[in-house]
């Protein structure tokens, strides 16, 4: 029998995309970092004090910032596709985004300004929103063994709508000052001031993120089927386990400092699949990359787009990403599981 | 030989359900083929994944090489058993390749990569199961049986000692079945391989299996060599079908149902 040539082997495969998505990424940080409404001239970056403020302190912080969450939405949403073989799961869908609002809302209206171990309550209050949300959505699409489908992406809806509307609620109730806090995260911004906050969200998140890639190959084993998996030597309980915990701290830590922005992980993994192809060896880190730059970019236009003030980045990933979601939903004969 | 394999006395409850597997004891010898027959919802699926390691018996124990099945670490007996579902659904278009491909993941060593001895592993086994020419297309876009082919050969890649195949032929034209048998004796003859094989498919059992073991409603109804079983009145019992005839004719039994 004749045998056809084979796709390159994956190493190649896999240093080939690692390089173009790093570059592109390289390049989506320099044009966010020139574009804005105030333009910055390099030399007067290093002269001028003003410009050096504007810089380091709110520019070079947002565009990182930029690279921060893309990174965990896009890698969480890959992830999340994997794990519960469904091309539309992301964490805006499945409702993680939505549990840790509320969380973190909550922490905010009551005022809760502590730290415990060094991370901030408001963090692990979003934390903890997002874990329930999972469990909830997973817990009510299951029959059995099985996770079904469509009831898990409408569980998912109703448990955002629900967050939404406890949110709204908690405004109404909370003191003014806590209101407006709350009140930016339902469309997501990326905006920060100076790189402490930057950066101690880097080492929180950092971790979480490098022990989500390491399951790579359990989750490529489990995106094409959960049972092969088990007979293949994957713990698929102790799995599940890991990665909804990896993905609702992720998910927390992103919302509790830039809101909830969605479609992200549902956008970019599929971008990583077509390009790339299937396996989640490639995926991952390939959403990682691509999730970064495309923020980066989509935050860029939402700084750039109105002539006189800024639009937030959500309301950009939003309108990209609920036509994606539609089309995602029309070729859905093509993906069995839905 | 001596069995490397051992079940026994396996009893299985589904939550809220009556007993689906009672009692069941099994030996499995290296090099030798078992067929799993019975009537749909009589155990044999979920013997079977009894077996595979993917739900634990309610009461008896499962031993390899004499240690407790869920003794073993996930990954060592993911080298030496391998499990064909009956259907396998992705909800992603994975190449038939990877999909191969992935069999060898027990072999390869953590945080590593497969390598091109994994990856010929992977291209002959889908040779050996007829669906080479299958390798770069999709696998939501291939028919029950092509998908069936290329799950066989995923778990041939896996290169194991016993093989267990739930319905590998139901959706398989003649000439495919014809290769899958040729295959498993192959298999067997050279690597010493063992099958337990679940299937509807009397006729292909009578003449390569050295065994079949029949259940009726959770329970060993028969177990012994085709001829032994094969027989009209127990298979009559087995099935709960009065009509069902059967007929040695040289050395393959004719089983057929009578209008």
């Amino acid at each position: 029998m004749k045998t056809e040539p084979m796709a390159a082997p994956l190493r190649a495969r896999l240093a080939g995309a690692l390089a173009l998505l790093a570059l592109l990424l390289a390049a989506a940080v320099a044009l966010a970092l020139i574009s804005g409404r105030q333009r910055i001239d390099w030399r007067s970056v290093l002269s001028d004090p003003f410009a050096r403020t504007l810089f380091f302190r709110l520019r070079l912080p947002r565009v990182l910032m930029g690279v921060l969450i893309g990174a965990s939405l896009a890698l969480v949403g890959a992830a999340l596709q994997a794990l519960f073989r469904n091309p539309l799961a992301d964490p805006f869908t499945l409702g993680v985004q939505g549990g840790g609002t509320l969380g973190a809302s909550i922490a905010i209206a009551l005022g809760w300004s502590a730290r415990v171990l060094g991370i901030p309550l408001v963090f692990l209050a979003a934390f903890v929103g997002a874990m329930l949300a999972v469990f909830l959505v997973k817990t009510i699409a299951s029959t059995g063994m099985v996770v079904l489908p469509g009831a898990l992406l409408l569980a998912g809806v109703v448990v955002n709508l629900v967050s939404g509307a406890a949110v709204v609620a908690i405004q109404y109730v909370a003191d003014p000052d806590a209101a407006l806090r709350i009140l930016r995260w339902m469309v997501g911004s990326l905006d920060v001031v100076g790189l402490e906050p930057v950066s101690r969200m880097f080492f929180l998140l950092a971790p979480a993120w490098i022990a989500l890639l390491a399951l790579g190959r359990q989750l490529h084993l489990m995106a094409i089927d959960e049972d092969t998996a088990a007979t293949l030597g994957v713990n698929v309980a102790r799995c599940e386990t890991v990665v909804h915990v990896l993905c609702s701290f992720i998910v927390g830590v992103t919302v509790a400092m830039g809101g909830a922005i969605g479609f992200v992980g549902l956008i970019v993994p599929h971008a990583v699949r077509l390009m790339f192809g299937e396996d989640l060896r490639i995926v991952l880190p390939g959403s990682l990359l691509l999730g970064a730059a495309f923020l980066v970019l989509a935050d860029a236009l939402a700084r750039s787009v109105l002539p006189s003030s800024e639009l937030p980045v959500g309301a950009i990933t939003g309108l990209l990403g609920g036509p994606m979601f539609l089309w995602l939903l029309r070729r859905r004969q093509q993906y069995s599981a839905i | 030989m001596n069995p490397f394999f051992e079940a026994r006395r396996l009893t299985y409850q589904y939550a809220r359900g009556p007993l689906a597997v009672r009692g069941v004891s099994l030996e499995i010898a290296p090099a030798s083929l078992t067929a799993v027959i019975g009537a749909n919802g009589s155990g044999k699926s979920t013997l079977i994944r009894m077996l595979a390691g993917l739900v634990r018996p309610a009461s008896g124990e499962i031993l390899l090489d004499g240690l407790a099945l869920e003794k073993w670490r996930p990954r060592e007996r993911a080298r030496e058993i391998a499990y064909m579902p009956q259907v396998t659904v992705t909800a992603f278009p994975f190449p038939v390749v990877d999909v191969v491909l992935s069999g060898r993941s027990p072999h390869v060593p953590r945080f590593r990569l497969e390598n091109e001895r994994d990856r010929a592993t992977a291209m002959e086994a889908l040779e050996s199961t007829g669906a080479a020419h299958l390798a770069n297309r999709s696998l939501t876009a291939l028919s029950a049986g092509e998908r069936q082919m290329v799950i066989l050969a995923r778990a041939l890649a896996q290169e194991p000692r016993l093989l267990l195949l739930d319905e590998p032929s139901a959706a398989l034209d003649l000439k495919h079945r014809a290769g899958l048998m040729r295959t498993l004796a192959r298999l067997r003859e050279r690597r010493g391989l063992s099958v337990v094989m679940i299937t509807h498919d009397l006729q292909l059992t009578g003449s390569l299996f050295d065994r079949i073991l029949a259940l009726r409603c959770g329970e060993v109804a028969a177990m012994g060599a085709p001829v032994d079983v094969l027989r009209g009145e127990l298979l009559a019992e087995i099935y709960g079908e009065p009509n069902v005839r059967a007929q040695r004719i040289g050395g393959q039994t004719l089983v057929w149902i009578e209008a």
